[in-house]
């Protein structure tokens, strides 16, 4: 970033409203969140009241109700495992159709492009039916898998688009120069084009864990014993008080929240490569 | 075996999406063209002829006009600025990527908890002395703050989809384009205009494509601010599946969703032409 | 890049571990029923605790809930035991319910078994509990009744004045009527307002009777805060004191009177010119063709209908049982606010009972459709009454003329399709 040419006076006033610039987004987006920790982390009267306070009196009635229900570890457990499970299927499936789109010219491509996107298009809950019914009848019902499954078709478009414009963002000749190296495809993939691709591909995994995190409808078709936290708290929370939907969603956001901090470093530590 | 790779690639995914997508889905596709078992368009007249359809579906495609553009550009910056920061970046980039955790069940409840009559904001116009008492802000005759308060959370809910598209995308694009543009006097402006937005164009067809086909979905924000107020396709859909326990219009309200997310995905398909020869 | 390799790995021998794992015989209770997160974690520890074996009370949405008895339905093979629901909610499931007559159940009255029927020959559900509606009003706002009314008589002119007087004098409308998208306020047309101007809630649905009705509604609007298109249940807006009169179904307003016993008071609902009409909420339990264990889903009904078994259902659903049965004292400040003013319009002089629909199959939403889209029509969009009243005649019409069912209370019995006039 040398920029010598610049008067100076005119890079510092740049420079101040950059600063401002960020602080306000973030600002911007941590205010909403920060208002339901207040919410979730005050007592029932403090969330009828108003006025309303920016700071909360740190009251965990509301949030602890959660964690003395029976069977939310479990449901944790179930909502974890679901979502990895989402994330390697919609990677591992997706990722290799991302990348046939942006290297090769075939016929179909068109049409499988337009499958993907028709994926995404469609709402689920009128899936869901059909879904049940074939679930029910092969014995996938009811299971960590099922659900997975489910939960892939949703997030698989995402990782096959997502894919397939981050592959296509990479030169063709650097692929080319290492099979001239005496490469095979597979070894130039895997060292060559991976590990550009890798944060993109993280950014793919994320949404695919997110999206199986945060989906109810089929969680709550196709999960009896096997309920995923998402079911188990979110579905009833329409119809629950005010504090205890405002601790049910913190207690919902939290862990996402968590799982996007834990894997920020993968998202982000490949760049220094990729921006050599 | 270097014809037949693409399609060994494209294999899983594709058996995948039939068993698990297209087989329920000519399912439902057939009960939008069928009632009672015999072939009519009956569903589809329902539909249209129901008083609440025209605004329903016009809500769905206004509220996507006012959402994703204001979207994009807010996505493009963020994006820009996380690839300028020197320092803090993955803090600032994490800030940003935080809603993306945040289901829209959750985002509707936040919004809602800002926007209800003795919400945040009435709080801080009362604290203020803007207003002397709280004002009703969601309510059926102040329309156009239900429609801006869903625009609003629509925003922040979803922005951060297309910011992370687009932060890997810029990611590839190499400096040296960007130092070559430099060097020829391109100001700060003209090197985004004309190097990184084109660089970034098959990101940014993506983030699109994802964005819009997702606008059109839109339901648990709208619902939770604005009741039935402002009827989306989504909602009449759950509306005649569950609700009124009609199957086939509801799959005929669907087949409309789908119709229109397929349109305007060729649409932006066409607008952000990505040349093959243009490729990097 | 080892350590996720073996995080993986992990995980998978985690997820096969689970997923080999044997399903519970718990008998599956699949309810819309007590779904807010209290109410189900009551059901569970107080209610269902004392069933030997266990149950897996679950409740959801209706959308989840009906999706998934219908792909058991559809599979021919289910988990489900016992299915918990609306008399509405059962419903259109008529044709795959175990006829259940062989059930003891003297201690229930022969009306509410009846609807049990569904319109059929066959015992199809069991009553389960049953609550109504009722006015609910912030003490703060009695000194605004107009001279000469008795809470306990009220007509809908005296409430209009009152409303009236209240929004006047404290600076802005402070009735509350659940208009929300999970609002029930097409009971309040169906049982309450119609029929008490026109002693029908079908027949007489675009009598001039019924377009005096939706104009004095229209009156009443006019004091009611907009708001009430937000909300779904009324105790929230009654604690924060956006609202200070209410009407809405007691278990949605349980909370304000649970939290703050000495600041509100429940009255009955109003009256107009052909009586008090008034309708009751009937949740019943029925067991699906696919129940996997019919013995154990027998007795988990006979269960529910235990006088005990029906005192811990008030406590955790604010439900009132069906059996008949002595109430201990030690009940919560809902139960005894609720009770009286329950009592005092169920056998008021002018009452008129209102049943729930009957025979409508599965077509019972698009019978409530009908009464939500004259009000949003004629309230919200203000659309000409008596044209609206019109059209939606032909679309109730057709409906009856679809389902064939005849009459229910008030209107008079009728040979095949209930007429619309």
């Amino acid at each position: 970033m040398t920029q010598s040419a610049v008067d100076p006076k005119i890079r510092r006033s740049g420079r101040w409203v950059f600063v401002t610039g960020v602080a306000l987004l973030v600002i911007w987006v941590l205010l909403p969140i920060w208002l339901l920790f207040v919410n979730a982390l005050s007592t029932p009267e403090e969330v009828a009241a108003f006025p309303k306070s920016l700071w909360p009196s740190f009251d965990l009635a509301s949030l602890s109700f959660f964690f003395g229900f029976s069977g939310v570890a479990d449901a944790l457990l179930n909502s974890v495992l679901v979502a990895c499970a989402t994330m390697i299927l919609s990677i591992g499936i997706g990722a290799p159709a991302g990348y046939a789109m942006s290297r090769f010219d075939f016929a179909g491509k068109e049409l499988f492009r337009f499958l993907v996107v028709m994926t995404r298009a469609f709402p689920l809950p009128l899936l869901a039916l059909p879904l049940a019914v074939m679930f029910i009848r092969t014995g996938l019902d009811d299971t960590i898998l099922g659900l997975a499954l489910v939960h892939t078709t949703l997030a698989l478009p995402f990782a096959v688009l997502i894919t397939f414009s981050l592959f296509s963002g990479i030169p063709l000749e650097l692929e080319e120069a290492a099979w001239t190296l005496g490469c095979t495809r597979l070894q130039a993939f895997i060292k060559v084009i991976l590990p550009l691709a890798a944060p993109g591909i993280a950014a793919s995994a994320v949404f695919a864990f997110v999206i199986s995190w945060n989906e109810v409808f089929a969680a709550a078709v196709l999960t009896i014993e096997n309920r995923t936290l998402t079911a188990f708290l979110l579905q009833s929370l329409d119809v629950s008080p005010l504090p205890l939907k405002f601790a049910g969603g913190a207690a919902l956001v939290m862990p996402a929240l968590i799982f996007i901090f834990a894997v920020r470093k993968y998202l982000f530590a490949m760049w220094g490569i990729a921006n050599r | 075996m270097s014809r037949m790779l693409p399609y060994m690639l494209l294999l899983p995914a594709t058996a995948f999406l039939c068993l698990f997508f297209l087989y329920p889905f000519s399912l439902v596709a057939i009960d939008s063209v069928t009632r009672d078992g015999v072939y009519s368009l009956e569903n589809f007249q329902r539909m249209a002829g129901h008083w609440k359809f025209g605004s329903a579906f016009w809500n769905t495609m206004l509220l996507a006009a006012a959402v994703v553009p204001v979207q994009l550009v807010l996505a493009l910056t963020m994006a820009s600025i996380v690839s300028k920061l020197q320092t803090g970046r993955s803090t600032i980039l994490y800030i940003f990527a935080i809603p993306l955790g945040i289901s829209d069940l959750a985002a509707g409840l936040i919004w809602l908890s800002i926007f209800e009559q003795s919400g945040f904001l009435n709080s801080f116009l009362v604290g203020l002395g803007i207003l002397d008492k709280p004002m009703l802000l969601l309510g059926y005759q102040t329309h156009w703050i239900i429609f801006l308060a869903i625009v609003l959370a629509e925003v922040w809910r979803a922005t951060a989809i297309m910011m992370v598209i687009l932060v890997a995308g810029m990611g590839l694009i190499p400096k040296e384009y960007g130092e070559a543009a430099q060097v020829f006097g391109a100001t700060r402006w003209q090197r985004f205009y004309k190097v990184t937005l084109p660089m970034l164009k098959p990101s940014l067809q993506t983030a699109l494509i994802l964005r819009v086909i997702l606008a059109f979905e839109v339901f648990a924000v709208v619902v939770a601010l604005g009741g039935t107020q402002v009827p989306v396709l989504m909602s009449e859909t759950y509306q005649w599946q569950f609700a009124l326990q009609d199957r086939g219009v509801a799959a005929a309200l669907a087949m409309v969703i789908l119709g229109v997310s397929v349109a305007f995905t060729l649409l932006i398909l066409r607008l952000l032409h990505v040349p093959k020869e243009a490729r990097p | 890049m080892k350590n996720q390799t073996k995080l993986l790995s992990g995980l998978a021998a985690a997820m096969i571990a689970l997923m080999a794992g044997p399903a519970l015989a718990e008998p599956l209770f699949w309810s819309t029923q007590a779904k807010p997160v209290e109410e189900s974690q009551k059901m569970r520890a107080d209610v269902l605790s004392k069933f030997s074996g266990g149950v897996d009370y679950q409740a959801s949405d209706e959308g989840p809930w009906r999706t998934r008895i219908d792909a058991e339905l559809k599979a021919g093979k289910g988990t489900i035991t016992v299915l918990g629901g609306l008399h509405g909610e059962l419903s259109g499931l008529e044709n795959n319910l175990v006829d259940l007559s062989a059930i003891d159940h003297v201690s229930i009255g022969d009306g509410l078994m009846q609807l049990g029927k569904l319109g059929t020959s066959e015992q199809k559900y069991i009553p389960w509990m049953q609550a109504t509606y009722l006015m609910a009003a912030d003490k703060k706002a009695l000194q605004y009744l107009p001279q000469g009314a008795d809470l306990n008589s009220l007509t809908y002119d005296q409430l209009i004045a009152w409303a009236k007087a209240t929004a006047e004098a404290t600076g802005g409308p402070k009735f509350g009527f659940p208009a929300g998208p999970k609002g029930l306020k097409h009971r309040f047309f169906q049982g309450f307002l119609l029929p008490s101007y026109t002693h029908s809630m079908v027949s007489n649905f675009r009598s001039a009777e019924a377009e005096t009705a939706w104009n004095k509604f229209k009156e009443l609007w006019q004091y009611t805060n907009p708001a009430s298109t937000n909300y779904s249940f009324m105790q929230e807006p009654l604690l924060t004191g956006e609202v200070l009169i209410a009407f809405d179904h007691v278990a949605r307003l349980a909370d304000a009177f649970n939290k703050r016993p000495d600041d509100f008071v429940a009255f009955p609902a109003p009256a107009g010119p052909k009586g008090r009409a008034f309708m009751s909420v009937i949740a019943g339990v029925a067991i699906p063709k696919t129940a996997p264990d019919m013995e154990q889903a027998k007795a988990l009904v006979s269960y529910m209908l235990k006088p005990e078994t029906q005192v811990a259902t008030l406590r955790a659903t604010n439900f009132f049982p069906v059996v008949k049965t002595d109430l201990p004292a030690d009940l919560p400040p809902s139960v005894k606010v609720s009770g009286p003013a329950i009592t005092a319009m169920t056998e008021a002089k002018d009452a008129l009972p209102t049943l729930l629909p009957m025979g409508l199959g599965d077509k019972g939403g698009q019978f409530n459709q009908v009464y939500v889209d004259t009000f949003e029509r004629i309230i919200l969009a203000g659309q000409d009454v008596k044209q609206v009243l019109n059209d939606q005649a032909e679309v109730l019409r057709s409906l009856m003329k679809d389902t064939k069912a005849p009459c229910w209370a008030p209107d008079a019995a009728s040979d095949g399709p209930c007429p619309v006039n």
